[in-house]
Protein backbone atom coordinates (compact mmCIF):
# COMPACT_ATOMS: atom_id res chain seq x y z
CA UNK A 1 0.00 0.00 0.00
CA UNK A 2 2.94 2.63 0.59
CA UNK A 3 3.68 2.30 -3.45
CA UNK A 4 0.20 2.89 -3.81
CA UNK A 5 0.06 5.94 -1.90
CA UNK A 6 3.18 7.23 -3.45
CA UNK A 7 2.07 6.45 -6.85
CA UNK A 8 -1.10 8.54 -5.88
CA UNK A 9 0.65 11.41 -4.51
CA UNK A 10 2.82 11.92 -7.52
CA UNK A 11 -0.20 11.50 -9.84
CA UNK A 12 -1.82 14.40 -7.72
CA UNK A 13 1.79 16.68 -8.24
CA UNK A 14 2.04 16.16 -11.68
CA UNK A 15 -1.54 16.93 -12.26
CA UNK A 16 -1.92 20.76 -14.47
CA UNK A 17 -4.50 21.39 -12.47
CA UNK A 18 -2.80 21.36 -8.89
CA UNK A 19 -0.73 23.93 -8.43
CA UNK A 20 0.44 26.63 -5.62
CA UNK A 21 -0.37 29.59 -4.18
CA UNK A 22 0.66 31.60 -7.58
CA UNK A 23 -1.86 30.96 -9.18
CA UNK A 24 -4.55 30.30 -6.56
CA UNK A 25 -6.86 33.68 -8.13
CA UNK A 26 -8.49 31.26 -10.58
CA UNK A 27 -10.78 28.73 -9.12
CA UNK A 28 -10.43 26.45 -12.07
CA UNK A 29 -6.75 26.09 -11.29
CA UNK A 30 -5.87 26.03 -15.06
CA UNK A 31 -1.63 26.62 -15.94
CA UNK A 32 -2.94 28.52 -19.06
CA UNK A 33 -5.61 31.04 -17.23
CA UNK A 34 -2.47 34.11 -17.43
CA UNK A 35 -2.55 33.48 -20.52
CA UNK A 36 -6.18 33.89 -21.16
CA UNK A 37 -6.60 36.67 -19.10
CA UNK A 38 -3.69 38.65 -21.13
CA UNK A 39 -5.03 37.67 -24.59
CA UNK A 40 -8.86 38.27 -23.53
CA UNK A 41 -8.38 41.52 -21.23
CA UNK A 42 -5.02 43.23 -21.14
CA UNK A 43 -5.21 45.25 -18.54
CA UNK A 44 -8.56 45.80 -17.75
CA UNK A 45 -10.57 44.91 -14.68
CA UNK A 46 -11.48 41.51 -14.20
CA UNK A 47 -12.79 39.39 -11.35
CA UNK A 48 -14.33 36.02 -10.90
CA UNK A 49 -18.12 35.77 -10.57
CA UNK A 50 -20.52 33.32 -9.65
CA UNK A 51 -23.28 35.16 -11.27
CA UNK A 52 -21.87 34.29 -14.98
CA UNK A 53 -22.70 30.58 -14.99
CA UNK A 54 -21.30 28.04 -17.62
CA UNK A 55 -23.13 24.74 -17.73
CA UNK A 56 -21.29 21.48 -19.22
CA UNK A 57 -21.23 18.24 -18.85
CA UNK A 58 -18.50 17.38 -16.59
CA UNK A 59 -17.48 14.40 -18.78
CA UNK A 60 -18.09 15.25 -22.71
CA UNK A 61 -19.40 11.91 -24.63
CA UNK A 62 -18.59 13.64 -27.78
CA UNK A 63 -16.19 16.03 -28.30
CA UNK A 64 -17.43 16.90 -31.44
CA UNK A 65 -20.90 18.31 -29.92
CA UNK A 66 -20.18 19.53 -26.36
CA UNK A 67 -22.85 21.31 -25.17
CA UNK A 68 -22.57 24.69 -23.53
CA UNK A 69 -25.01 27.07 -22.11
CA UNK A 70 -24.27 30.46 -20.95
CA UNK A 71 -26.06 32.60 -18.62
CA UNK A 72 -24.87 36.00 -17.41
CA UNK A 73 -28.96 37.40 -17.36
CA UNK A 74 -28.23 37.97 -12.91
CA UNK A 75 -25.70 40.63 -13.62
CA UNK A 76 -27.19 43.97 -14.65
CA UNK A 77 -26.41 46.12 -17.76
CA UNK A 78 -24.29 43.16 -19.30
CA UNK A 79 -22.35 44.84 -22.94
CA UNK A 80 -20.94 41.77 -24.63
CA UNK A 81 -19.81 38.07 -23.72
CA UNK A 82 -16.84 36.11 -24.61
CA UNK A 83 -16.52 32.09 -24.43
CA UNK A 84 -13.25 30.46 -24.64
CA UNK A 85 -11.68 27.39 -24.27
CA UNK A 86 -8.06 27.65 -22.15
CA UNK A 87 -6.62 24.65 -23.88
CA UNK A 88 -8.12 24.63 -27.20
CA UNK A 89 -6.22 25.14 -30.27
CA UNK A 90 -8.19 27.68 -31.13
CA UNK A 91 -9.29 29.15 -27.83
CA UNK A 92 -12.11 31.64 -28.61
CA UNK A 93 -15.43 30.10 -29.10
CA UNK A 94 -17.64 32.72 -29.74
CA UNK A 95 -19.11 36.30 -28.69
CA UNK A 96 -22.64 37.90 -28.10
CA UNK A 97 -23.88 40.91 -27.41
CA UNK A 98 -27.59 40.89 -25.96
CA UNK A 99 -29.95 43.45 -27.52
CA UNK A 100 -33.06 43.03 -26.08
CA UNK A 101 -32.75 39.34 -25.36
CA UNK A 102 -31.43 38.17 -22.30
CA UNK A 103 -27.63 37.93 -21.66
CA UNK A 104 -27.64 34.10 -21.46
CA UNK A 105 -26.95 31.67 -24.99
CA UNK A 106 -26.52 28.08 -25.04
CA UNK A 107 -24.55 26.30 -28.08
CA UNK A 108 -22.53 23.36 -28.82
CA UNK A 109 -18.67 23.42 -29.11
CA UNK A 110 -15.40 21.12 -30.51
CA UNK A 111 -13.39 20.49 -27.83
CA UNK A 112 -9.42 19.39 -28.75
CA UNK A 113 -8.83 18.11 -24.82
CA UNK A 114 -10.10 18.25 -21.26
CA UNK A 115 -10.20 22.38 -20.92
CA UNK A 116 -12.22 24.82 -18.81
CA UNK A 117 -14.68 26.73 -20.70
CA UNK A 118 -15.87 29.78 -19.98
CA UNK A 119 -17.78 33.00 -20.01
CA UNK A 120 -16.83 36.95 -19.35
CA UNK A 121 -19.31 39.17 -19.29
CA UNK A 122 -18.25 43.03 -19.76
CA UNK A 123 -20.81 45.46 -17.71
CA UNK A 124 -21.30 48.76 -18.29
CA UNK A 125 -18.86 49.69 -16.28
CA UNK A 126 -16.04 47.96 -18.05
CA UNK A 127 -15.87 45.53 -15.80
CA UNK A 128 -15.04 41.62 -17.23
CA UNK A 129 -17.28 39.23 -15.08
CA UNK A 130 -15.66 35.47 -15.63
CA UNK A 131 -17.36 32.24 -14.97
CA UNK A 132 -16.65 28.57 -16.03
CA UNK A 133 -16.41 25.14 -15.66
CA UNK A 134 -14.23 22.26 -16.22
CA UNK A 135 -15.06 19.86 -19.44
CA UNK A 136 -13.15 16.24 -19.58
CA UNK A 137 -12.69 14.77 -22.91
CA UNK A 138 -11.14 12.16 -24.79
CA UNK A 139 -10.79 15.26 -27.09
CA UNK A 140 -9.91 14.93 -30.61
CA UNK A 141 -12.79 17.45 -32.06
CA UNK A 142 -10.84 20.07 -33.09
CA UNK A 143 -9.18 17.88 -35.82
CA UNK A 144 -11.31 15.91 -37.25
CA UNK A 145 -13.13 17.34 -40.70
CA UNK A 146 -16.53 18.00 -40.26
CA UNK A 147 -19.01 15.20 -41.90
CA UNK A 148 -20.03 18.03 -44.04
CA UNK A 149 -16.81 18.81 -45.61
CA UNK A 150 -16.74 14.97 -46.51
CA UNK A 151 -20.38 14.63 -48.42
CA UNK A 152 -21.28 17.02 -51.68
CA UNK A 153 -25.43 17.09 -49.76
CA UNK A 154 -24.76 20.19 -47.38
CA UNK A 155 -23.80 22.59 -50.50
CA UNK A 156 -26.94 22.71 -51.67
CA UNK A 157 -28.42 23.45 -47.80
CA UNK A 158 -25.46 25.79 -46.95
CA UNK A 159 -26.47 28.64 -44.24
CA UNK A 160 -30.15 27.10 -44.31
CA UNK A 161 -31.90 28.52 -41.23
CA UNK A 162 -34.11 25.42 -39.09
CA UNK A 163 -35.93 27.78 -36.01
CA UNK A 164 -38.98 27.69 -34.11
CA UNK A 165 -39.57 30.01 -31.00
CA UNK A 166 -41.36 28.95 -27.86
CA UNK A 167 -43.49 30.83 -25.04
CA UNK A 168 -41.82 30.77 -21.76
CA UNK A 169 -44.83 31.58 -19.62
CA UNK A 170 -44.55 34.97 -19.27
CA UNK A 171 -40.73 35.08 -18.92
CA UNK A 172 -40.37 35.86 -22.54
CA UNK A 173 -39.98 34.36 -25.99
CA UNK A 174 -37.62 30.96 -26.16
CA UNK A 175 -35.72 30.84 -29.91
CA UNK A 176 -33.98 27.97 -31.04
CA UNK A 177 -32.45 28.13 -34.13
CA UNK A 178 -29.66 25.94 -36.18
CA UNK A 179 -28.13 26.76 -39.39
CA UNK A 180 -26.71 23.84 -41.57
CA UNK A 181 -22.79 24.78 -42.04
CA UNK A 182 -19.70 22.22 -42.01
CA UNK A 183 -17.75 25.03 -39.47
CA UNK A 184 -14.33 23.23 -40.57
CA UNK A 185 -11.65 24.76 -38.19
CA UNK A 186 -9.01 24.43 -40.56
CA UNK A 187 -6.91 22.28 -38.33
CA UNK A 188 -7.96 18.66 -40.01
CA UNK A 189 -5.26 17.99 -42.90
CA UNK A 190 -6.02 19.38 -46.30
CA UNK A 191 -9.93 20.80 -44.83
CA UNK A 192 -9.45 24.65 -45.23
CA UNK A 193 -11.12 26.79 -42.07
CA UNK A 194 -15.12 27.64 -43.10
CA UNK A 195 -17.51 28.82 -40.57
CA UNK A 196 -19.94 31.37 -39.94
CA UNK A 197 -18.78 34.33 -38.82
CA UNK A 198 -21.78 36.65 -37.65
CA UNK A 199 -25.37 36.19 -36.90
CA UNK A 200 -27.91 39.10 -36.31
CA UNK A 201 -30.93 38.40 -34.80
CA UNK A 202 -33.61 41.30 -34.63
CA UNK A 203 -37.30 41.70 -34.58
CA UNK A 204 -39.17 44.35 -37.11
CA UNK A 205 -37.70 47.24 -34.89
CA UNK A 206 -34.61 46.21 -32.63
CA UNK A 207 -31.66 44.19 -32.89
CA UNK A 208 -32.29 41.23 -30.11
CA UNK A 209 -28.93 39.91 -30.10
CA UNK A 210 -25.17 39.52 -32.39
CA UNK A 211 -23.57 36.57 -32.28
CA UNK A 212 -19.73 35.99 -33.73
CA UNK A 213 -18.61 32.52 -34.04
CA UNK A 214 -15.28 31.21 -34.99
CA UNK A 215 -14.18 27.44 -35.50
CA UNK A 216 -14.60 25.57 -32.38
CA UNK A 217 -18.28 25.99 -32.63
CA UNK A 218 -20.03 22.83 -33.62
CA UNK A 219 -21.15 21.75 -36.92
CA UNK A 220 -24.93 23.03 -37.92
CA UNK A 221 -24.82 25.65 -35.14
CA UNK A 222 -27.94 25.08 -32.71
CA UNK A 223 -28.30 28.34 -30.76
CA UNK A 224 -30.94 28.71 -27.91
CA UNK A 225 -31.50 32.49 -27.13
CA UNK A 226 -33.98 33.26 -24.63
CA UNK A 227 -36.03 37.22 -25.18
CA UNK A 228 -36.71 39.37 -22.33
CA UNK A 229 -40.40 39.59 -20.84
CA UNK A 230 -42.08 42.25 -22.76
CA UNK A 231 -40.42 40.92 -26.13
CA UNK A 232 -42.81 38.89 -28.10
CA UNK A 233 -41.83 39.92 -31.42
CA UNK A 234 -44.24 37.57 -34.22
CA UNK A 235 -40.95 36.65 -36.28
CA UNK A 236 -37.75 37.24 -36.00
CA UNK A 237 -34.97 38.02 -38.86
CA UNK A 238 -31.43 35.69 -38.97
CA UNK A 239 -28.60 37.40 -40.92
CA UNK A 240 -25.09 37.18 -41.21
CA UNK A 241 -22.04 35.74 -43.06
CA UNK A 242 -19.27 33.26 -43.56
CA UNK A 243 -15.54 33.74 -43.90
CA UNK A 244 -15.85 32.95 -47.33
CA UNK A 245 -18.58 35.46 -48.11
CA UNK A 246 -22.00 33.33 -48.29
CA UNK A 247 -24.93 35.24 -46.19
CA UNK A 248 -27.50 33.78 -44.18
CA UNK A 249 -30.64 35.39 -44.57
CA UNK A 250 -33.86 33.35 -42.93
CA UNK A 251 -37.34 34.27 -40.74
CA UNK A 252 -37.90 32.29 -37.51
CA UNK A 253 -41.73 32.45 -36.59
CA UNK A 254 -43.80 30.62 -34.14
CA UNK B 1 -13.86 27.85 -4.59
CA UNK B 2 -16.48 27.09 -6.92
CA UNK B 3 -18.41 23.35 -6.81
CA UNK B 4 -17.08 22.91 -10.33
CA UNK B 5 -13.57 23.17 -8.34
CA UNK B 6 -14.25 20.78 -6.04
CA UNK B 7 -15.98 18.70 -8.57
CA UNK B 8 -12.80 18.35 -10.68
CA UNK B 9 -10.85 17.84 -7.75
CA UNK B 10 -12.82 14.83 -6.77
CA UNK B 11 -12.85 13.41 -10.16
CA UNK B 12 -9.03 13.51 -10.33
CA UNK B 13 -8.97 11.81 -6.67
CA UNK B 14 -11.06 9.31 -7.92
CA UNK B 15 -9.66 8.20 -11.32
CA UNK B 16 -6.03 8.22 -9.73
CA UNK B 17 -7.32 5.83 -7.11
CA UNK B 18 -9.05 3.93 -10.10
CA UNK B 19 -5.59 3.35 -11.66
CA UNK B 20 -3.55 2.53 -8.39
CA UNK B 21 -6.47 -0.06 -7.98
CA UNK B 22 -6.21 -1.07 -11.67
CA UNK B 23 -2.50 -1.43 -11.13
CA UNK B 24 -2.62 -3.74 -7.74
CA UNK B 25 -5.98 -5.84 -8.97
CA UNK B 26 -4.37 -6.32 -12.97
CA UNK B 27 -1.58 -7.57 -12.03
CA UNK B 28 -2.46 -11.04 -13.70
CA UNK B 29 -5.19 -10.06 -15.40
CA UNK B 30 -7.14 -12.89 -14.13
CA UNK B 31 -11.25 -12.06 -14.89
CA UNK B 32 -11.82 -14.64 -12.92
CA UNK B 33 -14.54 -16.19 -15.18
CA UNK B 34 -16.44 -19.22 -13.31
CA UNK B 35 -19.02 -20.41 -16.08
CA UNK B 36 -22.57 -20.39 -14.24
CA UNK B 37 -24.83 -23.83 -15.85
CA UNK B 38 -28.51 -21.95 -16.75
CA UNK B 39 -30.06 -25.27 -18.53
CA UNK B 40 -28.93 -28.71 -19.48
CA UNK B 41 -25.58 -28.49 -21.25
CA UNK B 42 -25.95 -24.42 -21.56
CA UNK B 43 -23.35 -21.97 -19.52
CA UNK B 44 -23.42 -18.42 -18.93
CA UNK B 45 -19.82 -16.42 -17.48
CA UNK B 46 -22.04 -13.34 -16.09
CA UNK B 47 -20.47 -10.12 -16.49
CA UNK B 48 -20.50 -6.87 -13.51
CA UNK B 49 -23.20 -4.28 -14.51
CA UNK B 50 -20.58 -1.77 -14.63
CA UNK B 51 -18.81 0.78 -17.20
CA UNK B 52 -15.95 -0.19 -18.57
CA UNK B 53 -12.52 0.46 -16.36
CA UNK B 54 -9.45 -0.25 -15.39
CA UNK B 55 -10.75 -2.46 -12.67
CA UNK B 56 -13.15 -4.60 -14.80
CA UNK B 57 -10.58 -4.68 -17.86
CA UNK B 58 -14.18 -4.92 -19.66
CA UNK B 59 -15.62 -7.56 -17.94
CA UNK B 60 -19.29 -6.09 -18.18
CA UNK B 61 -20.99 -8.31 -20.26
CA UNK B 62 -21.93 -11.91 -20.51
CA UNK B 63 -20.47 -15.02 -22.69
CA UNK B 64 -22.03 -17.71 -22.59
CA UNK B 65 -22.06 -21.58 -24.39
CA UNK B 66 -23.47 -24.53 -25.50
CA UNK B 67 -21.77 -28.13 -24.88
CA UNK B 68 -23.50 -30.51 -27.44
CA UNK B 69 -21.99 -34.03 -29.09
CA UNK B 70 -21.17 -31.51 -32.08
CA UNK B 71 -18.76 -29.75 -30.82
CA UNK B 72 -19.21 -26.20 -28.48
CA UNK B 73 -21.58 -23.40 -29.78
CA UNK B 74 -20.06 -19.84 -28.06
CA UNK B 75 -22.52 -16.74 -28.01
CA UNK B 76 -20.43 -13.67 -27.93
CA UNK B 77 -16.21 -13.86 -27.01
CA UNK B 78 -16.12 -10.82 -24.51
CA UNK B 79 -13.96 -7.28 -24.80
CA UNK B 80 -10.46 -8.61 -25.30
CA UNK B 81 -8.18 -11.32 -26.21
CA UNK B 82 -6.91 -12.46 -22.35
CA UNK B 83 -11.01 -12.47 -22.23
CA UNK B 84 -11.22 -14.65 -24.66
CA UNK B 85 -8.12 -17.06 -23.91
CA UNK B 86 -9.98 -17.36 -20.28
CA UNK B 87 -13.21 -18.21 -21.90
CA UNK B 88 -11.37 -20.92 -24.07
CA UNK B 89 -9.87 -22.42 -20.96
CA UNK B 90 -13.26 -22.25 -18.87
CA UNK B 91 -14.84 -24.08 -21.56
CA UNK B 92 -12.11 -26.60 -21.43
CA UNK B 93 -12.44 -27.14 -18.52
CA UNK B 94 -15.72 -28.34 -18.47
CA UNK B 95 -15.73 -30.40 -21.86
CA UNK B 96 -13.23 -31.84 -23.69
CA UNK B 97 -15.63 -30.70 -27.01
CA UNK B 98 -13.76 -28.54 -29.54
CA UNK B 99 -15.17 -25.71 -30.22
CA UNK B 100 -17.31 -25.73 -33.36
CA UNK B 101 -18.79 -22.17 -33.62
CA UNK B 102 -18.36 -18.73 -31.97
CA UNK B 103 -21.49 -16.47 -33.01
CA UNK B 104 -20.89 -12.66 -32.07
CA UNK B 105 -24.46 -11.01 -31.67
CA UNK B 106 -23.60 -7.75 -32.75
CA UNK B 107 -20.86 -5.29 -33.69
CA UNK B 108 -20.19 -4.36 -29.97
CA UNK B 109 -16.44 -4.13 -28.76
CA UNK B 110 -17.72 -6.41 -25.90
CA UNK B 111 -18.99 -8.92 -28.03
CA UNK B 112 -16.44 -9.64 -30.14
CA UNK B 113 -12.94 -8.71 -29.40
CA UNK B 114 -12.25 -12.13 -27.91
CA UNK B 115 -12.29 -13.43 -31.27
CA UNK B 116 -8.53 -13.97 -31.58
CA UNK B 117 -8.44 -16.80 -29.15
CA UNK B 118 -10.65 -19.14 -30.93
CA UNK B 119 -10.64 -20.84 -34.31
CA UNK B 120 -11.04 -18.68 -37.35
CA UNK B 121 -12.80 -20.81 -38.64
CA UNK B 122 -15.81 -20.71 -35.87
CA UNK B 123 -16.46 -17.50 -35.87
CA UNK B 124 -19.73 -16.10 -37.65
CA UNK B 125 -22.11 -13.53 -37.50
CA UNK B 126 -24.96 -11.76 -39.72
CA UNK B 127 -23.47 -10.38 -42.62
CA UNK B 128 -24.39 -6.64 -41.33
CA UNK B 129 -22.45 -7.32 -38.07
CA UNK B 130 -19.48 -8.46 -40.05
CA UNK B 131 -19.67 -5.11 -41.84
CA UNK B 132 -19.79 -3.37 -38.41
CA UNK B 133 -16.62 -4.92 -37.49
CA UNK B 134 -15.23 -3.74 -40.71
CA UNK B 135 -16.03 -0.38 -40.23
CA UNK B 136 -15.91 0.45 -36.58
CA UNK B 137 -13.78 -2.50 -35.54
CA UNK B 138 -10.26 -0.65 -35.24
CA UNK B 139 -11.74 2.37 -33.11
CA UNK B 140 -13.81 0.63 -30.98
CA UNK B 141 -10.44 -1.67 -29.77
CA UNK B 142 -8.61 1.87 -29.55
CA UNK B 143 -11.40 3.03 -27.43
CA UNK B 144 -11.39 -0.18 -25.09
CA UNK B 145 -7.62 0.55 -24.67
CA UNK B 146 -8.36 3.90 -23.30
CA UNK B 147 -11.21 2.67 -21.32
CA UNK B 148 -9.88 -0.90 -20.12
CA UNK B 149 -5.79 -0.03 -20.09
CA UNK B 150 -3.40 -3.24 -20.19
CA UNK B 151 -5.93 -5.39 -19.85
CA UNK B 152 -6.56 -4.98 -23.32
CA UNK B 153 -3.08 -5.83 -24.49
CA UNK B 154 -2.16 -7.85 -27.72
CA UNK B 155 -6.50 -7.27 -28.79
CA UNK B 156 -6.44 -7.43 -32.16
CA UNK B 157 -9.83 -6.73 -34.36
CA UNK B 158 -10.80 -10.50 -35.42
CA UNK B 159 -13.48 -10.33 -38.00
CA UNK B 160 -15.88 -13.12 -38.49
CA UNK B 161 -14.80 -15.13 -42.40
CA UNK B 162 -18.45 -17.11 -42.16
CA UNK B 163 -21.62 -15.08 -42.68
CA UNK B 164 -24.87 -16.87 -40.98
CA UNK B 165 -27.97 -16.84 -42.41
CA UNK B 166 -31.22 -16.24 -39.97
CA UNK B 167 -33.46 -19.58 -39.40
CA UNK B 168 -32.73 -23.01 -37.49
CA UNK B 169 -29.89 -24.27 -37.08
CA UNK B 170 -29.29 -27.78 -35.49
CA UNK B 171 -26.17 -28.64 -33.65
CA UNK B 172 -25.88 -31.89 -31.96
CA UNK B 173 -28.95 -32.47 -30.24
CA UNK B 174 -29.42 -28.81 -29.84
CA UNK B 175 -32.42 -27.05 -32.05
CA UNK B 176 -31.20 -23.35 -32.26
CA UNK B 177 -32.95 -20.57 -34.02
CA UNK B 178 -31.36 -17.52 -35.11
CA UNK B 179 -33.00 -14.64 -34.96
CA UNK B 180 -32.07 -11.80 -37.37
CA UNK B 181 -33.15 -8.10 -35.37
CA UNK B 182 -32.32 -4.99 -34.99
CA UNK B 183 -32.57 -1.97 -33.08
CA UNK B 184 -29.95 -1.86 -30.20
CA UNK B 185 -27.54 -1.68 -33.65
CA UNK B 186 -28.50 -1.90 -37.30
CA UNK B 187 -28.41 -5.87 -36.63
CA UNK B 188 -28.70 -7.95 -33.84
CA UNK B 189 -28.45 -11.29 -33.06
CA UNK B 190 -30.88 -13.08 -30.81
CA UNK B 191 -30.29 -17.32 -30.48
CA UNK B 192 -33.19 -19.25 -28.95
CA UNK B 193 -32.63 -22.92 -28.15
CA UNK B 194 -35.87 -24.63 -28.79
CA UNK B 195 -34.46 -28.01 -26.82
CA UNK B 196 -33.84 -26.16 -23.63
CA UNK B 197 -35.61 -22.81 -23.96
CA UNK B 198 -33.02 -20.65 -23.58
CA UNK B 199 -33.19 -17.35 -25.25
CA UNK B 200 -29.72 -15.70 -25.64
CA UNK B 201 -31.11 -12.18 -26.13
CA UNK B 202 -27.87 -10.29 -27.01
CA UNK B 203 -27.99 -6.78 -26.17
CA UNK B 204 -31.61 -6.89 -27.60
CA UNK B 205 -31.93 -7.61 -23.28
CA UNK B 206 -30.75 -5.38 -20.36
CA UNK B 207 -31.06 -6.76 -16.96
CA UNK B 208 -31.06 -4.86 -13.70
CA UNK B 209 -28.86 -2.63 -15.83
CA UNK B 210 -29.90 0.16 -17.93
CA UNK B 211 -29.05 -0.12 -21.38
CA UNK B 212 -26.60 1.29 -23.75
CA UNK B 213 -27.82 3.36 -26.93
CA UNK B 214 -25.10 4.71 -28.96
CA UNK B 215 -25.85 2.54 -32.49
CA UNK B 216 -29.84 2.35 -31.00
CA UNK B 217 -33.21 2.46 -33.29
CA UNK B 218 -35.90 2.82 -30.34
CA UNK B 219 -38.79 1.90 -32.71
CA UNK B 220 -36.82 -0.75 -34.13
CA UNK B 221 -35.55 -2.26 -30.96
CA UNK B 222 -39.09 -1.99 -29.47
CA UNK B 223 -40.61 -4.16 -32.44
CA UNK B 224 -37.42 -6.44 -31.74
CA UNK B 225 -38.30 -6.73 -27.96
CA UNK B 226 -42.09 -7.77 -29.59
CA UNK B 227 -40.65 -10.53 -31.29
CA UNK B 228 -38.48 -11.93 -28.02
CA UNK B 229 -41.35 -11.74 -25.62
CA UNK B 230 -43.41 -13.88 -28.30
CA UNK B 231 -40.71 -17.16 -28.05
CA UNK B 232 -41.67 -19.75 -25.18
CA UNK B 233 -38.64 -18.98 -22.91
CA UNK B 234 -37.67 -20.63 -19.93
CA UNK B 235 -34.20 -18.91 -19.08
CA UNK B 236 -33.69 -15.96 -20.13
CA UNK B 237 -29.86 -14.67 -20.75
CA UNK B 238 -29.70 -10.91 -21.56
CA UNK B 239 -26.32 -9.59 -23.29
CA UNK B 240 -25.99 -7.20 -19.75
CA UNK B 241 -27.11 -8.25 -16.26
CA UNK B 242 -28.04 -11.31 -14.86
CA UNK B 243 -29.82 -14.72 -16.56
CA UNK B 244 -33.66 -15.40 -15.49
CA UNK B 245 -36.24 -17.62 -15.00
CA UNK B 246 -38.69 -14.33 -15.52
CA UNK B 247 -39.35 -11.80 -17.61
CA UNK B 248 -38.13 -8.71 -15.80
CA UNK B 249 -35.02 -8.20 -18.96
CA UNK B 250 -38.22 -7.48 -20.83
CA UNK B 251 -40.20 -5.21 -18.90
CA UNK B 252 -37.39 -3.52 -18.12
CA UNK B 253 -35.43 -2.69 -20.96
CA UNK B 254 -38.97 -1.57 -22.76
CA UNK B 255 -40.15 0.48 -20.01
CA UNK B 256 -36.33 2.26 -20.10
CA UNK B 257 -36.73 2.41 -23.89
CA UNK B 258 -40.19 4.16 -23.65
CA UNK B 259 -39.40 6.48 -21.03
CA UNK B 260 -36.39 7.75 -22.60
CA UNK B 261 -38.08 8.31 -26.62
CA UNK B 262 -40.77 10.10 -24.50
CA UNK B 263 -38.44 12.08 -21.95
CA UNK B 264 -36.22 12.94 -25.72
CA UNK B 265 -39.42 13.88 -27.53
CA UNK B 266 -41.30 16.20 -25.24
CA UNK B 267 -37.62 17.91 -24.16
CA UNK B 268 -36.95 18.93 -28.07
CA UNK B 269 -40.68 19.63 -28.81
CA UNK B 270 -40.57 21.80 -25.81
CA UNK B 271 -38.15 23.94 -26.75
CA UNK B 272 -35.24 22.39 -24.04
CA UNK B 273 -32.00 23.02 -24.37
CA UNK B 274 -29.23 19.88 -24.11
CA UNK B 275 -27.92 21.42 -21.06
CA UNK B 276 -31.44 21.47 -19.45
CA UNK B 277 -31.67 17.80 -20.36
CA UNK B 278 -28.87 16.57 -18.83
CA UNK B 279 -29.92 18.25 -15.75
CA UNK B 280 -32.93 16.39 -14.84
CA UNK B 281 -33.27 13.56 -12.19
CA UNK B 282 -34.51 10.19 -13.18
CA UNK B 283 -37.61 9.10 -11.91
CA UNK B 284 -37.26 6.42 -9.48
CA UNK B 285 -38.14 2.77 -11.92
CA UNK B 286 -35.23 4.21 -13.75
CA UNK B 287 -32.48 5.37 -11.18
CA UNK B 288 -32.79 1.72 -9.73
CA UNK B 289 -30.83 0.29 -12.77
CA UNK B 290 -27.23 0.23 -12.77
CA UNK B 291 -25.17 3.17 -14.49
CA UNK B 292 -28.70 4.63 -15.02
CA UNK B 293 -27.19 8.16 -14.79
CA UNK B 294 -24.53 7.97 -16.89
CA UNK B 295 -26.49 6.08 -19.68
CA UNK B 296 -29.10 8.61 -19.24
CA UNK B 297 -26.52 11.04 -20.09
CA UNK B 298 -25.04 9.18 -23.17
CA UNK B 299 -28.05 8.61 -24.73
CA UNK B 300 -29.07 12.38 -24.69
CA UNK B 301 -25.83 13.07 -26.21
CA UNK B 302 -26.22 10.14 -28.83
CA UNK B 303 -30.14 10.77 -29.23
CA UNK B 304 -31.06 14.34 -28.47
CA UNK B 305 -29.31 16.25 -31.71
CA UNK B 306 -31.90 14.25 -33.98
CA UNK B 307 -34.65 15.11 -32.09
CA UNK B 308 -33.98 18.53 -31.68
CA UNK B 309 -33.42 18.53 -35.46
CA UNK B 310 -36.68 16.61 -36.06
CA UNK B 311 -38.77 19.55 -33.77
CA UNK B 312 -36.71 22.55 -35.56
CA UNK B 313 -37.76 21.66 -39.01
CA UNK B 314 -41.39 21.07 -38.12
CA UNK B 315 -41.22 25.10 -36.98
CA UNK B 316 -41.60 27.25 -39.58
CA UNK B 317 -38.71 28.71 -40.94
CA UNK B 318 -36.74 28.84 -44.14
CA UNK B 319 -35.17 31.69 -46.53
CA UNK B 320 -36.14 35.03 -46.93
CA UNK B 321 -36.44 36.99 -50.10
ZN1 LIG C 1 -24.16 -3.67 -27.41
Amino acid sequence: MKLASLLLAGMLALSPHIHAANDAADPLESARWGDMRKEFFGDQTVVFDTRVEVTAPLTAENPMNVPVAVNAAALPDVREVVVFADFNPIVRILEFTPGAAEASLAFRIKLQQSSPVRAAARTGDGVWHVGGTWVTTTGGGCTVPSTGSASPEWQSRLNEVNGRMWSRQGQGERVRLRIIHPMDTGLAPSVPAFHIESLVLADEKTELMTIRTFEPVSENPLFTIDLAPGTDPARIRVTGRDNNGNRINAWVTR
Amino acid sequence: MGDAMMRHLRTLAAVSLMLVTALIAAADFDYGLSPRQVAEDTWVVVGRNEDFSFENGGNIVNSAFIVTSEGVVVIDSGPSRRFGEQLRAAIARITDQPILRVLNTHHHPDHFLGNQAFPAASLAALAGTIEGIRRDGESFNENMYRLAGDWMLGTEVTVPGQDIEPGPLTVGEHRLELLALDGHTGTDLAVFDRTTGVLFAGDLLFHDRAPTTPHANIPRWLASIAVLEALPVKVLVPGHGAPTTGSEPISQTRNWLEWLQQTIRSGAESGLDLTEMLDRPLPADEARLAVSAAEYRRSLSHLYPAAEQQALEHGAAGHAH
